[in-house]
């Protein structure tokens, strides 16, 4: 596509050519994938509840980062685990609020990221390019953030996208592997200048090129697994692998002369923030090499795995007649086509690919039947249960109902003729010598009567007790000796009191 | 079989009786349970052999399925009565009551199609394959999304080699090449009650998975990756017989001419189909 391929307008040319477009539209899809996070600052205004003072945008490439460092070979980064480790940096932006806010907070950055509400849980830019013709036309730029996969177990894994990582990085449109090269090289010659601070935001970038190595080569392997005719194992693939093998050994090499730097540096260093930072920094370079140990394994795995799936699909006796190459002559055809024309191909396919259903059919004296049919009775009403075995329990209360019965009747007193607990002691005590310890209990609990209960049960009379400060002289009791008496009480008027809220 | 009720038509050779014709059509409607197994069916398999011996109950049985707008593909001991639907016939499945956003999205109709034929692309990687009737093919419902999303992301990396811009006009979403709205969608997604996002590629796949297995073409074998199943002989016979035949006829019809050198494999050609069809909206050769 070079720009002597359009004469039909000529002289009228209104863009410099689709060459210098085509870096244009590159550059605005570039911008388009950070507008989802410029997004999230802008409609955290609309969410219930005061949120200006979380920075969205900032939380959200938390997330990127989080989830991008967590992806392993099988499975990526578990919801969960992401939304509790971006808990502490929502807290320190606004560490009066709930803590159930900040999950909020994070749920919503993070389904924002994925963009839940859309069909496609994706994003859709619109930008504009000049075609060869010099017609203008408007295109859509579908991306995603963070994409969710199926994980080894059924679960759902969240996984960064390529877009995702360079506009992290900040580095698009690059080659991984000399991107990589740069980073590390960069890495060297900060840290040999002893500048850590520059030296651990290069260490993050390589480890973030890292992955994304891991991650390309994790696709291909995946797809010998599943197939072994859909890649070249006579050249590409055992080439792909000696190559990456010669990346790992060398990039092992690399590390591990940094790492001796590293440590180097970070004994050396005065004061404890170089220290930290290059005790960081050794933390960073070790997962670096940890993920490089991964990738050296599944390569190594690379090639039994192909002799096994080899043997299982390319010795099988040939068949006498030939079938269609239904993926060669008809799936790979229709889905570089227009969607239109190859939703005709893929609807014949289905009408007839589909068996018979018989379609459902009521009878409508079926129907009536099912519906009069009276439930069936229940057979089984389950497990008999077993006659409880019940043992009488020892009566061990303190005092008998006799005991309680005369309490109660020496306690009840005129309304007009208090009396002294001493004396209600003394009387006690006549009948029953544990008479007394029941008397002196009700009349305690009387010094603070229960006039709720009695006024919500309509009782016309309270029994009170008052200490009026005189002791109590009694061979068994101490304390105050408390004048008891009973109240009555207006239980006509509490009743009316009662009802009248009710209506 | 020894029992005395068929003696009257196999004897006389003469006009099929009311008796034969119930026989007939109780065949057929045997053959509408496709995950009736005439190895586990008496009656069924006495009427198989009824229809192989006979061959005037045979046509009595391929006429009575005629009559009901069935085609009769094959009548085996492995297979059973394999009927298919013919064209409007009262048993074909309908896009619309498949699935029910089919009918409003174009998008999500062609998603669904295209399940389907990918399923059996797999389960039949190669023509022998599908023309071997003693193979059996194993599919799992996560190897299948992951084979289309491979597919897909290999046209996206041609496409994004020859420098072409494909990202679709916002005005025309309908040329918009196949593989884009397939790689759009998300393969999986969370969902409140644990269930398979309906929407996404996988939940689209489990469906048509599932609905093959519940029409007698698969039986699941495990629950690994999504759902583990293998193949029936109704299944083959159904995508041999009549599927790929009618894909391929509406694949010419459109001008895209696939490539077929006998000993086709599934690694796409340099310059095979796949190199003839670039260039999503340009005129096709033909």
């Amino acid at each position: 596509m070079t720009s002597d391929d359009q004469p039909a307008v000529p002289g009228a040319r209104p863009a410099p050519g689709p060459a210098a477009d085509e870096g244009l539209a590159r550059r605005l899809r570039a911008l388009a994938c950070t507008a989802p996070l410029h997004d999230l600052d802008a409609r955290k205004a609309n969410l219930a509840g005061e949120y200006s003072t979380y920075a969205m945008a900032e939380i959200a490439l938390a997330a990127i980062d989080l989830v991008t460092l967590s992806m392993d070979f099988d499975a990526g980064a578990d919801h969960e685990q992401i939304v509790a480790r971006l808990l502490p940096r929502i807290a320190a932006q606004a560490p009066g609020r709930a803590p159930a806010e900040h999950e909020r907070v994070a749920r919503w950055v993070l389904d924002n990221l994925i963009n839940v509400g859309s069909v496609d849980r994706g994003f859709r830019a619109v930008y504009g390019t000049f075609g060869p013709d010099g017609a203008y036309v408007r295109r859509d730029y579908d991306f995603k953030l963070i994409e969710e996969v199926p994980g080894p177990g059924g679960g759902v894994y969240l996984r960064t996208t390529d877009e995702a990582v360079n506009v992290l990085v900040g580095a698009l449109d690059t080659d991984v592997t000399s991107a990589q090269i740069a980073a590390e090289v960069k890495l060297e010659v900060l840290i040999s200048r002893g500048r850590l601070a520059d030296a651990q935001l290069a260490a993050e970038q390589a480890r973030y090129r890292t992955v994304q190595y891991a991650e390309t080569l994790r696709r291909t392997l995946e797809t010998t697994r599943r197939n072994v005719r859909a890649v070249d194992w006579l050249h590409a693939v055992p080439d792909m692998i000696s190559e990456a093998l010669d990346h790992i050994a060398d990039r092992y090499r690399h590390e591990n002369a940094i790492l001796t730097h590293i440590r180097r540096a970070r004994d050396e260093a005065t004061g404890a923030g170089p220290k930290l930072r290059a005790a960081e920094l050794v933390d960073i370079v070790k997962d670096c090499i940890r993920r490089h140990t991964q990738l050296q394994t599944r390569l190594l795995e690379a090639g039994p795995l192909f002799r096994a799936e080899q043997d299982r699909q390319a010795f099988q006796p040939p068949a006498a007649r030939a079938g269609t190459d239904l993926y060669g002559q008809l799936l790979a055809p229709l889905l570089p086509a227009p969607l239109e024309r190859a939703t005709r191909v893929t609807d014949a396919f289905f009408a007839r690919g589909t068996g018979p259903r018989p379609p459902g059919a009521v009878r409508l004296a079926d129907l009536a039947e099912l519906l009069l049919t009276p439930p069936a009775p229940r057979e089984h009403l389950g497990a008999e249960l077993p006659e409880p075995d019940l043992i009488a329990t020892p009566d061990d209360s303190r005092f008998s109902e006799e005991q309680l019965a005369a309490a109660l009747d020496l306690l009840r007193l005129p309304q007009d003729a208090p009396r002294r607990l001493s004396g209600l002691l003394a009387e006690a005590r006549r009948t029953d010598p544990d008479l007394p310890y029941l008397v002196a209990l009700l009349a305690v609990h009387a010094a603070s009567p229960a006039v709720g209960t009695a006024y919500r049960q309509g009782e016309s009379r309270l029994l009170f007790a008052v200490d009026d400060g005189t002791p109590l002289e009694d061979p068994e009791f101490g304390g105050a000796d408390l004048i008891v008496g009973t109240a009555l009480l207006d239980a006509a008027g509490m009743a009316a009191a009662r009802a009248e809220p009710a209506p | 079989m020894s029992d005395p009720g068929h003696e009257t038509a196999s004897e006389t050779r003469g006009a099929p009786t009311p008796a034969d014709a119930a026989d007939a059509a109780r065949l057929v409607s045997f053959g509408l349970q496709p995950r009736l197994l005439p190895a586990r069916d008496a009656e069924y398999g006495a009427l198989l052999r009824r229809y192989q011996e006979e061959p005037a109950f045979a046509r009595l049985a391929d006429a009575v399925a005629t009559g009901l707008g069935l085609v009769v593909l094959e009548v085996s001991a492995r297979a059973g009565m394999a009927v298919a639907a013919a064209e409007d016939s009262v048993f074909a499945v309908r896009m619309g009551e498949y699935a029910r956003r089919a009918a409003a999205d174009p998008a999500d109709r062609f998603l669904h199609g295209l399940a389907h034929l990918a399923v059996a692309a797999l389960a039949f990687p190669r023509p022998e394959d599908l023309a071997d009737d003693g193979y059996l093919g194993r599919i799992t419902v996560n190897g299948v999304e992951s084979f289309v999303r491979e597919a897909c992301r290999r046209l996206a990396e041609r496409a994004a080699e020859q420098g072409e811009n494909t990202d679709p006009a916002a005005d025309a979403p309908g040329l918009e090449a196949a593989w884009r709205v397939y790689a759009r969608r998300s393969a999986t997604g969370a969902t409140k009650d644990a269930r398979r996002l309906a929407g996404s590629t996988t939940g689209i796949v489990g469906k048509a998975v599932a609905f093959l297995a519940d029409s007698g073409f698969l039986q699941r074998t495990g629950d690994e990756a999504g759902g583990a199943y293998r193949t029936t002989p109704r299944y083959q016979l159904q995508v041999r017989d009549l599927a790929a035949g009618a894909a391929m006829a509406e694949l010419l019809d459109l001008g895209i001419v696939p490539v077929a050198d006998g000993s086709a494999s599934l690694l796409p050609p340099d310059d095979g189909a796949l190199g003839l069809a670039e260039g999503a909206g340009l005129p096709f050769y033909g």
